[in-house]
C-alpha cells in the first residue's frame, strides 16, 4: 500500500530536500510509528544493557567504578577464582542439563505417544493435569519440594521408612543434594513437550498409518517408523528448549537450598548471582554471564544448523 | 497410534498393552499433580500435625488457621499481593499494545531498514536474560528506582519474543482485508484498530495469558531490586517466609497455596487457550 502511495508522490515530484523528506515520511511515517515504541524499549532495555554488559565484562568493577580496562582479566578470574568453584559449577550445570533433557525429551515422548489413542476429553484431562504445575512459580514449587525432601519430617524419608530402608538427608548431604534437585525435575511432567509432540502427532496424516498397517505393520512397528521421523524437527526444538533452560537453573536451587551446601550445588547463575548481587564484582559476574551466553550461543547454532530448511525467518 | 480410535478396533474387548498405557497415564498425572496436592493439604493443616511422623496424607485436621496466622503475622501479605498484580497487569497491557504494533508493521509493511530491525531483535532473543542483570540494576540504582514497582515493570517490556509471536501470527492473515479497508476510507491508525487487533484475538490471548503468568511468577530481578518487605512480589514475599518462619511450615504453605491459587484457577477457566498457547508460541518460537 505505502508503495502506491509513494509512486503517487513521485508523479507530483516536490524538489528539494524538504520535499524528500516529507515524501519519505508520507510514505514511511506510518511503519516508523508502528515499530517505535517497541524498538525503543528494546534499545534503552535490551541492546544498550548487552552491549554495555559486554564492555563491563572487561573492565575493573568491584562495586566501584574506577574506569579502567581489565582485559581478559575478569574472564581469567571467572575460571580461578575460590579455586576454581565456577568451573564445578559449569560441571554441576551440565550433570543437570545432561540428566533432565534426556529425561524430560524421553518422558514427554512416552506420554504424548501414549495419549494418542485416548478420546478427546481425555487427552484434555491429561494435558491439564501435566499442564497445571507449570503455571506455578518455581518458588513454591521448590518450596514444596524441599518439604517433601525434608529429612526429619518430609514425605519421601516416610516412603522410605514404609518399606524400611533408611532416611536420607536429601537436601543437606553434599555427595545427594545435586541428585535431589536433579530428581526434582526429573518428577516434573515435561508438559510443554506433551502438549508439542501431542499437537506434533496430530498433525500426521491418518492415511501414513492406513498404508503401514496394510503392509502388516504393527503399532510399534508404525510408531517407530512414521511417528518417530516426522516429529524430529519438535524432537530437536524441545532438545533446544530444554537445554537452554537447564542451563539458566537458578531459582530451583537458591530456594530449595538457601544456605547453599558448600559448593556441592553451585550452578552457572547461582555463581552469577552470588558474584554480581552478593559479592558486588560486577566484571565479574559480567564476564561469567558471557560465558553463560557463550554456551547457549553454542546450542542455538547447532539448532540453525538442524533447522535450516525448516524455519523461517 | 491413531487407528485406536477407529470404531473396530475399540470394539476390541480388553487389550493388556491398552491397559497399561492408562495405568501409565493415571500414574504420572498423580506425579505431576502431587507437589500442588502436598502444598494445599500442608497449608491447611495445622503445624502442630505437619511436624510428624507419619505425615497426614489426607488433610484430617483441615483448618484455616494458617491463612490466619499468616495475615497478622505477616501483615504484608496483602501489598505483596497487590504489587505482584499491578506488575504483572501493566505489563501485559503493555506487551499486548507494543507487540501487535510492531508484529504488524513487521509483517504487512515495507519500510526501509525493516529486515535489519527484525534481525537485530531476533538475534537478541536468545542472549539470556542473566546477561543484563549488571547493567540493568547499575541503571535502576543510579535512577532511585530500587524498591520500587517501576523497578520491575520497565524492564518487564523488555521481552522481544511477542513481537517475534504477533509478526509469525499476522503474516498468516490476508492482506486482500487491510487493502479493502483502506480503499473504504480507513486510515492507518483505524485499520491497526478496527481490522488488525480484532483479527489477532488468538494471538493476543495467548500472549496475554503467557506474559501475565510468567511476570506474575517472576522471581530474580524482583529479588534484585526489591528489599523493603512492604514492596516485594508474591515470590520474593513466599520465599522470604522460608528465612522468617524457618520450620512454622503452616505459614509458609498458607503463603505459597494463596500466591499459586489464582494462577491455578486461571488456568483451570482458560485452559484451553494455555495449550493452545503453547502451542502457538512454540511452532515457530
Amino acid at each position: 500500500m505505502s508503495n502506491i502511495a509513494l509512486e503517487k508522490e513521485n508523479l507530483k515530484r516536490p524538489s528539494g530536500v524538504r520535499g524528500k523528506i516529507a515524501r519519505f515520511f508520507k510514505a514511511y511515517g506510518w511503519s516508523y510509528f508502528f515499530v517505535l515504541p517497541s524498538f525503543t524499549v528494546f534499545t534503552v532495555f535490551i541492546l544498550i544493557p548487552v552491549l554495555w554488559a559486554l564492555v563491563i565484562s572487561f573492565q575493573n568493577y568491584d562495586f566501584a567504578w574506577d574506569g579502567t580496562w581489565a582485559g581478559f582479566s575478569n574472564y581469567v578470574r571467572a575460571f580461578t577464582t575460590e579455586n576454581g568453584v565456577f568451573l564445578r559449577a559449569i560441571e554441576h550445570t551440565l550433570f543437570y542439563t545432561i540428566i533432565t533433557v534426556t529425561a524430560n525429551v524421553l518422558i514427554a515422548l512416552a506420554l504424548a505417544s501414549l495419549i494418542q489413542g485416548r478420546s478427546k476429553h481425555w487427552k484434555t484431562f491429561f494435558l491439564a493435569a501435566y499442564y497445571l504445575p507449570a503455571v506455578t512459580s518455581v518458588v513454591i514449587i521448590a518450596i514444596t519440594w524441599r518439604w517433601i525432601y525434608n529429612s526429619e519430617y518430609g514425605l519421601l524419608n516416610y516412603l522410605l521408612g514404609l518399606v524400611h530402608l533408611p532416611a536420607v538427608r536429601w537436601l543437606s548431604d553434599p555427595n545427594l543434594v545435586l541428585g535431589s534437585i536433579t530428581l526434582s525435575t526429573v518428577l516434573t511432567v515435561p508438559a510443554t513437550g506433551v502438549v508439542l509432540f501431542n499437537a506434533a502427532m496430530g498433525s500426521i496424516p491418518t492415511e501414513f498409518y492406513e498404508a503401514a498397517r496394510i503392509d502388516g505393520a504393527g503399532p510399534f512397528r508404525r510408531w517407530w517408523h512414521i511417528t518417530l521421523p516426522l516429529i524430529k524437527p519438535t524432537t530437536l526444538y524441545l532438545v533446544v528448549l530444554y537445554t537452554i533452560a537447564s542451563f539458566e537453573v537458578f531459582e530451583k536451587v537458591f530456594v530449595m537450598i538457601p544456605a547453599g551446601v558448600g559448593d556441592s550445588a553451585q550452578v552457572i547463575v547461582t555463581q552469577i548471582y552470588e558474584n554480581g548481587f552478593q559479592q558486588f564484582r560486577y566484571g565479574l559476574a559480567s564476564a561469567q554471564a558471557f560465558v553463560l551466553f557463550l554456551m547457549i550461543a553454542a546450542v542455538a547454532v547447532v539448532q540453525f544448523r538442524v533447522f535450516k530448511t525448516d524455519v523461517e525467518y | 497410534m491413531e487407528l485406536r480410535a477407529t470404531p473396530t478396533v475399540r470394539k476390541a474387548p480388553f487389550k493388556p498393552s491398552t491397559a497399561l498405557a492408562w495405568l501409565v497415564l493415571i500414574v504420572t498425572s498423580c506425579i505431576s499433580l502431587w507437589p500442588m496436592y502436598w502444598l494445599f493439604v500442608t497449608a491447611l493443616t495445622p503445624t502442630t500435625y505437619t511436624l510428624k511422623t507419619p505425615p497426614d496424607v489426607v488433610p484430617l485436621h483441615a483448618s484455616l488457621s494458617n491463612f490466619e496466622r499468616l495475615l497478622t503475622r505477616a501483615p504484608d501479605y496483602w501489598s505483596w499481593g497487590f504489587n505482584s498484580f499491578l506488575i504483572s497487569i501493566a505489563i501485559t497491557l503493555f506487551h499486548l499494545l507494543f507487540d501487535t504494533m510492531a508484529g504488524y508493521a513487521f509483517a504487512k509493511r515495507q519500510f526501509p531498514g525493516r529486515n535489519i530491525l527484525f534481525w537485530i531483535i531476533v538475534a537478541t532473543l536468545m542472549v539470556p536474560a542473566y546477561v543484563t542483570l549488571v547493567p540493568m540494576y547499575i541503571v535502576t540504582r543510579e535512577l532511585d528506582l530500587l524498591n520500587s514497582l517501576w523497578a520491575v515493570i520497565l524492564p518487564g517490556f523488555a521481552n522481544v519474543f511477542g513481537i517475534f509471536l504477533m509478526r509469525q501470527y499476522i503474516q498468516t492473515l490476508p492482506s486482500e482485508l487491510l487493502d479493502a479497508a483502506r480503499i473504504d476510507g480507513c486510515n492507518e491508525l483505524q485499520v491497526f484498530w478496527h481490522v488488525i487487533l480484532p483479527l489477532c484475538k488468538p494471538a493476543i490471548g495467548a500472549l496475554a495469558i503467557f506474559t501475565f503468568v510468567r511476570h506474575w511468577n517472576d522471581f530474580l530481578w524482583p529479588l534484585i531490586v526489591l528489599s523493603d518487605t512492604a514492596s516485594f512480589t508474591l515470590p520474593v514475599g513466599v520465599n522470604s517466609l522460608q528465612s522468617e518462619f524457618s520450620t512454622d511450615y503452616g505459614i509458609i504453605f498458607a503463603g505459597a497455596a494463596l500466591a499459586a491459587l489464582p494462577m491455578i484457577v486461571f488456568f483451570l477457566i482458560f485452559q484451553r487457550y494455555f495449550l493452545e498457547g503453547v502451542r502457538m508460541g512454540a511452532l515457530k518460537g
